[in-house]
């Protein structure tokens, strides 16, 4: 099994691919903190159907570099469902779930009516589920998502204080005179951009999961927002890793052996959190 | 000339008038209570004071200290906060935030004055705790820290003792009039009128009448005009 794995990491591009799948991971845990506590996972759930939408309008396009179409268009989504979840609540969720529903079956359709692909069950399947396996990331997809990690990973960096004062009391950081709506854009589009690199490595419908997961489980263990952070941050890369691997070894898809990993991660966070609890 | 002067204001959502034809005034030193039913505007009155939401008319003046950022904020506690994972430090440094600039990251002065903040409080050696594990006393010192690390001269405090004990409530009632004896103005929302008389110097009531005065001309007003105490639909 070592030497079998010793042979997989002896190719460069797996080497990349796993570096990729790193970065991912550590940009995904992020913003999970923010999305949880400021209810902002539902948009990031509706991103990930418009993420898919396009993803299928790319693929029929048979465009070479898909994230040139995907990443502008779940931008400008997020722009917009920002937009109008903050104006009344009720339209505000009505417009989230007929946007994501209407992506999902939009493009479900023009894959199933344009694709001339051989093999469309299996062309969705990756889409909505991630690659069978990672070797099929391809230089490009991997240089690209490369690149943007480390942009998320640096903006997070330079804001994390304004992203923490927005998200634990808007109304206080704006009276302090920071422009939280220029900031809640900022957090809006950096998901954006998380949920389509995510993509790549798990698929729209496990995109959730990857954000969500590492921040709940580190909620449980530890109680400030930095080592919150940290420990999602950590947890998100070696769940990862360890999903990359097991999928190398064991031939599974890779987004659901990383999500399998990352649940399992949240029980022994709840262990662990009961243990320290209790003690 | 005045801190804060506000003529004929009507405050509302969606053009939507909640209340109308207010006027008052608010000096240096002022210990301003503001009372009213459930729903009767006071957090909105509070909020468009802070330009959070916009007047729907009428005029708020602001005098020459309130010009940039010298408004600390206590707003009324939110669900979210009560388990948010977060330490007191981290937040009471969220109150210097305004004072970041282009700046990223916090400075040792920021630090120090959250420290002198939280060692007002009396709370200095809650420091490194979480703020989900306080007692709701505790977390009502931290929020006001926090809000003295934003401005040192006017305080916006929106229902300070709401779920606090009443052991609780009188010594954050205590601490609020000893800053106020410091020369912070105190712009203060309260269902408990009761309370609020001992400290306050003036009282604005919003809801069918509106009533601006010192606390002496609302004791005289709610002995003459009303027959039953007020107090009791306030509560
Ligand atoms: N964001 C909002 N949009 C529309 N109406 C609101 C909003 N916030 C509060 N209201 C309404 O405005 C009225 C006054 O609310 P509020 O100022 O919170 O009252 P108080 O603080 O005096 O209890 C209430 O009837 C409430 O339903
Ligand atoms: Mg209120």
């Amino acid at each position: 099994m070592i030497a079998q794995l010793g042979l997989y990491l002896s190719y460069p591009f797996v080497r990349y691919a796993l570096i990729v799948g790193v970065l991912i991971a550590l940009c995904s845990s992020l913003l999970g903190v923010t999305l949880v506590l400021k209810r902002f996972s539902f948009i990031g759930d509706g991103l990930s159907h418009v993420a898919f939408g396009a993803m299928a309008i790319a693929s029929v396009l048979r465009l070479s570099n898909q994230m040139a179409l995907v990443l502008p268009l779940t931008v400008l989504s997020a722009v917009l469902l920002l937009r109008t979840g903050q104006n009344t609540k009720i339209k505000g969720d009505a417009a989230i779930a007929m946007i994501s529903v209407g992506a999902l079956a939009f493009g479900y359709l023009i894959m199933n009516v344009f694709s001339t692909s051989s093999n469309l069950s299996g062309d969705v399947c990756s889409t909505l589920f991630g690659s069978t396996s990672i070797l099929t990331l391809r230089p490009l997809d991997v240089w690209v998502c490369g690149i943007l990690s480390v942009v998320v990973i640096a903006v997070f960096v330079f804001f994390y204080n304004r992203i923490f004062a927005v998200t634990f009391d808007e109304s206080f950081a704006v009276s302090a005179g920071t422009a939280a709506d220029r900031y809640n854009l900022l957090i809006a589009v950096v998901i954006a951009v998380i949920i389509v690199l995510a993509m790549n490595l798990v698929g729209s419908l496990l995109i959730s999961a990857l954000v969500i997961f590492p921040a709940i489980s580190a909620m449980r263990v530890y109680k400030s927002f930095r080592s919150v952070t940290i420990c999602s941050a950590v947890l998100s890369v070696l769940c990862a890793l360890l999903g990359i691997l097991i999928s190398i070894l064991a031939g599974t898809p890779v987004g659901s052996t990383i999500v399998a990993v990352d649940v399992a991660g949240f029980f022994l966070c709840c262990l662990a959190g009961r243990i320290r609890g209790g003690a | 000339m005045a801190l804060l002067m506000v003529r004929d204001l009507s405050l509302g959502y969606d053009s939507r008038a909640i209340v109308t034809n207010l006027n008052f005034t608010v000096e240096e030193g002022d210990y301003l209570c503001i009372v009213g039913e459930n729903g009767s505007g006071k957090t909105t009155l509070m909020k468009t004071l802070l330009h959070l939401t916009s007047p729907l008319s009428g005029r708020i003046v602001k005098g020459d200290s309130l010009s940039g950022g010298q408004i600390g904020y206590l707003p009324q506690q939110t669900q979210v906060q009560r388990d948010f994972p977060a330490s007191v430090m981290e937040i009471v440094l969220s109150g210097c935030q305004g004072r970041l600039g282009r700046r990223p990251f916090y400075s040792r002065e920021d630090k120090e004055l959250a420290r002198q903040n939280l060692k007002r409080m009396g709370i200095a050696d809650l420091e490194k705790r979480s703020y989900r594990e306080l007692s709701g006393g505790q977390q009502q010192r931290v929020l006001l820290a926090r809000a003295l690390c934003a401005a040192g001269r006017v305080l916006l405090l929106d229902e300070p003792v709401t779920g606090l004990d009443p052991g609780a409530a009188r010594s954050m009632y205590e601490l609020i009039a000893d800053l106020n004896k410091e020369g912070i103005t105190i712009i203060m929302i309260s269902h408990d009128v009761e309370a609020v008389l001992d400290y306050a110097t003036h009282i604005l009531h919003i809801g069918e009448d509106n009533f601006f005065g010192t606390k002496e001309e609302y004791m005289e007003r709610g002995a003459g005009k009303k027959p039953a105490k007020e107090g009791g639909d306030l509560a």
